[in-house]
């Protein structure tokens, strides 16, 4: 077992050093470092300005001696100008003095997630304030999501061809077919407009960042777990009628054990393993579903980051959101393998 | 001219689409009375649930095709007409001509654009890429797939480790890095075009020729043929006026212009490489999946003693065996491609701004949604049917596949 997630771990170190250089390399490509260029600077430069802005900023190195540098294990690039030094490892300009002590790696392996020319603030304080929203509203999502999943694919699943599995079961099909930007628009078209005037929600969740409420919170949470519930109850489902197929049921109902008895104590212990690993791995379309919900009611968490990165090209920002993402899907996905093994002892890794 | 009661534009709107509701009783009446002689599709009519699916997509994509034919839409979908901003369903046309419809029947948006005929014309694009991508990311993953999993060994390990690279990356992160009009400058889609498009041609060669190399005859007249069509395609896919790939710095030659019957402007073809990048290491997943669970099978092991060659088995032996649960997930496939685009759409990514497909329609409707319902909820309902009639379609045919 300890060799195992070790193994696992060097996989996932792997992944994540490949994945945060396809973002690097696709993040410094010399036109959106222009954009980049332009943006900090201003609209109207001339190529040989661009391209002395990039020098004097450091960009204008090589892609796997920037990408070292970053990571921490190249010295961060420095620069003589008049008014004194600069480089990557110094905020703003700084004296001989200064430069000399300031350290030569800065990277994230020294702990320096950079400085986002978006924002004009640490990178690190940036992410770790927006995941702390986003955590927030993912925790309420999983608190509506995975219990109300549970029920009703279990609910459906226990007569298979019922009234009852029939509907359900064509409920969670239209929830897993409507995408999270329909259903949010749908939601706040039909509980916060005028026109339609019954108003029980607010239409944006901006107020929920300090003072989260009932109703600025609840369409939020709703619009993705929605999305994300149909696909495990159809999975609770499966797995559910499976097991009530099995010969120790069939043995259990001709002792005469009641129907309840059946269901709670000897059926949902064995259903219930499948639909673990399934929302394990509905984290990273969670994800996703963020980034959609906080655009749509304007709640200034993780996925607003992204968007906001991605938009402006802001390197260090977006290889600090990418590390994120990538970390949260691989951790997730060995959370699922170990308690899969966990929960199911007739499993063993060799 | 009065406006209209909801009953008058219900009634409107189904004259409208008229077109659509006869081609969909042909449709049926025909497959409903052969259905005992068409196979997997004809038993689809023995499930309702089937039935009702394949009904929502079909009314979807005939009303996409005949909507490119004009013939559905009332007015055209980027005219913008004065007067008639935000105009509530049924609002008469102001200042309409002879020839004109008289109304718009739902309604204008926000540019005073026609809503009913965005939706007609936003059918279309969704019709003609979804299924193309599905398909493409389809090849991509079972040209990859099958050798993973027959062969295993170090071509499994890296082929799986690229694709859960891949999945790795949050969807959403991907499509923002990718599909972005400087990285189109860098021609980094081009590229992927380029790799990505080969493997049609890799499959079909492939299957051909693994298929008819002891009849050699056939086989030299055939493959040169099919390829040859192939390549012309895929050369003309990939070359846009005369290059391959046409940056400010550098470019490189492709096919010559008087070859070139049709080009792909730079906005769709990066949309289409990321959804067909984004999808195929699924596909992969789950054809490697299929594979090693049936290259146990005693079929196979009777290929391996009569000699054939690993080709043929895979494409001959394991992949029609495995084609339930990959015409499954093929329909679910399009529905996913579905949503995938209307977020593009909705993210303002790829697509031109005044493109009347649904995520873009959503996308602007919902910043007015709290005084106008009307410009955003029908691409919004539209979406969700189709999406809808896909998953319904998918789960009948897993219903009667499963029968057998």
């Amino acid at each position: 077992m300890g060799l195992f997630i070790l193994r696992r771990s060097g996989v996932m170190l792997l992944t994540a050093l490949c994945l945060t250089f396809i973002v690097f390399f696709l993040t410094n490509l010399y036109p959106n470092l222009e954009k980049l260029a332009k943006t900090q600077g201003n609209f109207r430069m001339s190529d040989e300005a661009v391209a002395s802005w990039l020098d004097s900023n450091g960009y204008a190195e090589p892609m796997v001696v920037k990408y070292g540098q970053w990571l921490g294990v190249l010295p961060g690039w420095t620069r003589e100008t008049e008014d004194g030094f600069t480089g990557r490892c110094i905020t703003g300009t700084a004296t001989a003095e200064e430069f000399a002590e300031a350290s030569t790696f800065c990277g994230i392996l020294q702990g320096d997630w950079g400085y986002s020319t978006r924002f004009k603030d640490e990178v690190s304080t940036i992410v770790s304030e927006r995941l702390g929203n986003t955590g927030f509203l993912m925790l309420c999502v999983l608190l509506i999501m995975v219990p109300s999943a549970l029920i009703i694919g279990v609910l459906a699943g226990m007569r298979e061809g019922s009234a009852t599995d029939r509907s359900l079961s064509t409920a969670s099909i239209l929830t897993t077919a409507t995408p999270e930007y329909v259903s949010g628009v749908i939601f706040i078209a039909v509980f916060t407009s005028s026109t339609v005037g019954l108003k029980w929600f607010k239409g944006t969740a901006t107020s929920a960042m300090d003072n989260p409420t009932f109703e600025n919170f609840f369409l939020p949470v709703l619009t993705i777990a929605l999305y994300g519930m149909g696909y495990i109850a159809r999975m609770t489902r499966a797995s559910m009628t499976e097991v009530m197929t099995a010969q120790y049921i069939r043995t259990a109902r001709l002792k005469g054990v009641s129907f309840h008895n059946i269901v709670l104590k000897h059926a949902l212990r064995n259903a219930l393993i499948a639909p673990f690993t399934v929302i394990m791995l509905q984290f990273p379309w969670l994800l996703n579903g963020v980034v959609i919900v906080e655009t749509l009611f304007n709640y200034k968490g993780f996925g607003w980051v992204l968007v906001e990165a991605a938009g402006n090209n802001d390197i260090e920002l977006l290889l600090a959101v990418s590390v994120v993402s990538v970390v949260v899907v691989l951790v997730t996905q060995l959370i699922s393998d170990i308690g899969y093994v966990y929960l199911n002892p007739r499993i063993r890794i060799s | 001219m009065e406006p209209l009661s909801t009953f008058e534009i219900a009634g409107r709107i189904i004259y409208q689409l008229s077109p659509v509701w006869i081609s969909l009783v042909f449709l049926y009446a025909f497959s409903i009375g052969f259905k005992r002689k068409l196979g997997l599709y004809g038993k689809l009519f023995d499930s309702p649930i089937g039935m009702i699916g394949f009904g929502l997509v079909m009314f979807w994509v005939f009303t996409g095709i005949y909507g490119a034919m004009d013939m559905i839409v009332t007015h055209d979908p980027l005219t913008q007409v004065s007067g008639m901003k935000n105009k509530v369903p049924g609002t008469p046309l102001r200042g309409a001509e002879e020839g004109d419809y008289p109304y718009y029947l739902l309604g204008g948006d926000n540019l005073a654009r026609d809503v009913f005929s965005r939706l007609v014309k936003g059918a279309w694009e969704v019709i003609k890429i979804a299924p193309m991508a599905a398909v493409f990311a389809f090849m991509v993953g079972i040209t990859l797939g099958l050798p993973a999993g027959y062969y295993g060994g170090r071509l499994d390990t890296i082929l799986s480790f690229a694709a859960n690279l891949i999945l790795a990356f949050p969807v959403i992160l991907l499509f923002y890095l990718l599909v972005t009009p400087e990285i189109v400058a860098t021609g980094v889609p081009n590229y992927m075009a380029i790799v990505l498009f080969v493997f049609p041609i890799v499959f079909v060669g492939v299957l051909l020729n693994s298929r008819y190399y002891t009849r050699p005859k056939l086989r030299n007249f055939l493959l040169p043929l099919v390829l040859g069509l192939i390549i012309w395609f895929y050369l003309q896919l990939v070359s846009n006026g005369g290059y391959l790939i046409n940056t400010p710095s550098y470019s490189i030659w492709g096919l010559p212009s008087a070859m070139d019957m049709f080009d792909i402007p730079g906005g769709i073809l990066v949309v289409f490489v990321s959804v067909v990048f984004v999808n195929s290491p699924t596909v992969f997943r789950i054809v490697r999946g299929l594979t090693l669970d049936i290259k146990t099978r005693d079929y196979v092991a009777a290929a391996q003693t009569r000699g054939e060659g690993p080709w043929y088995i895979m494409l001959w032996e394991i992949l029609p065996n495995a084609r339930g649960p990959l015409i499954v997930d093929f329909c679910l496939r399009i529905g996913y491609t579905t949503i995938l685009l209307g977020t593009l759409g909705f993210f303002g990514l790829g697509l031109p701004p005044e493109s009347p497909d649904w995520g873009s329609t959503i996308n602007d409707g919902r910043k007015l949604l709290s005084i106008y319902l009307h410009p955003a909820l029908p691409p919004a309902f539209a979406l969700l049917t189709l999406v809808l009639g896909l998953n319904l379609l998918a789960d009948g045919l897993r219903e009667e596949s499963l029968k057998d």
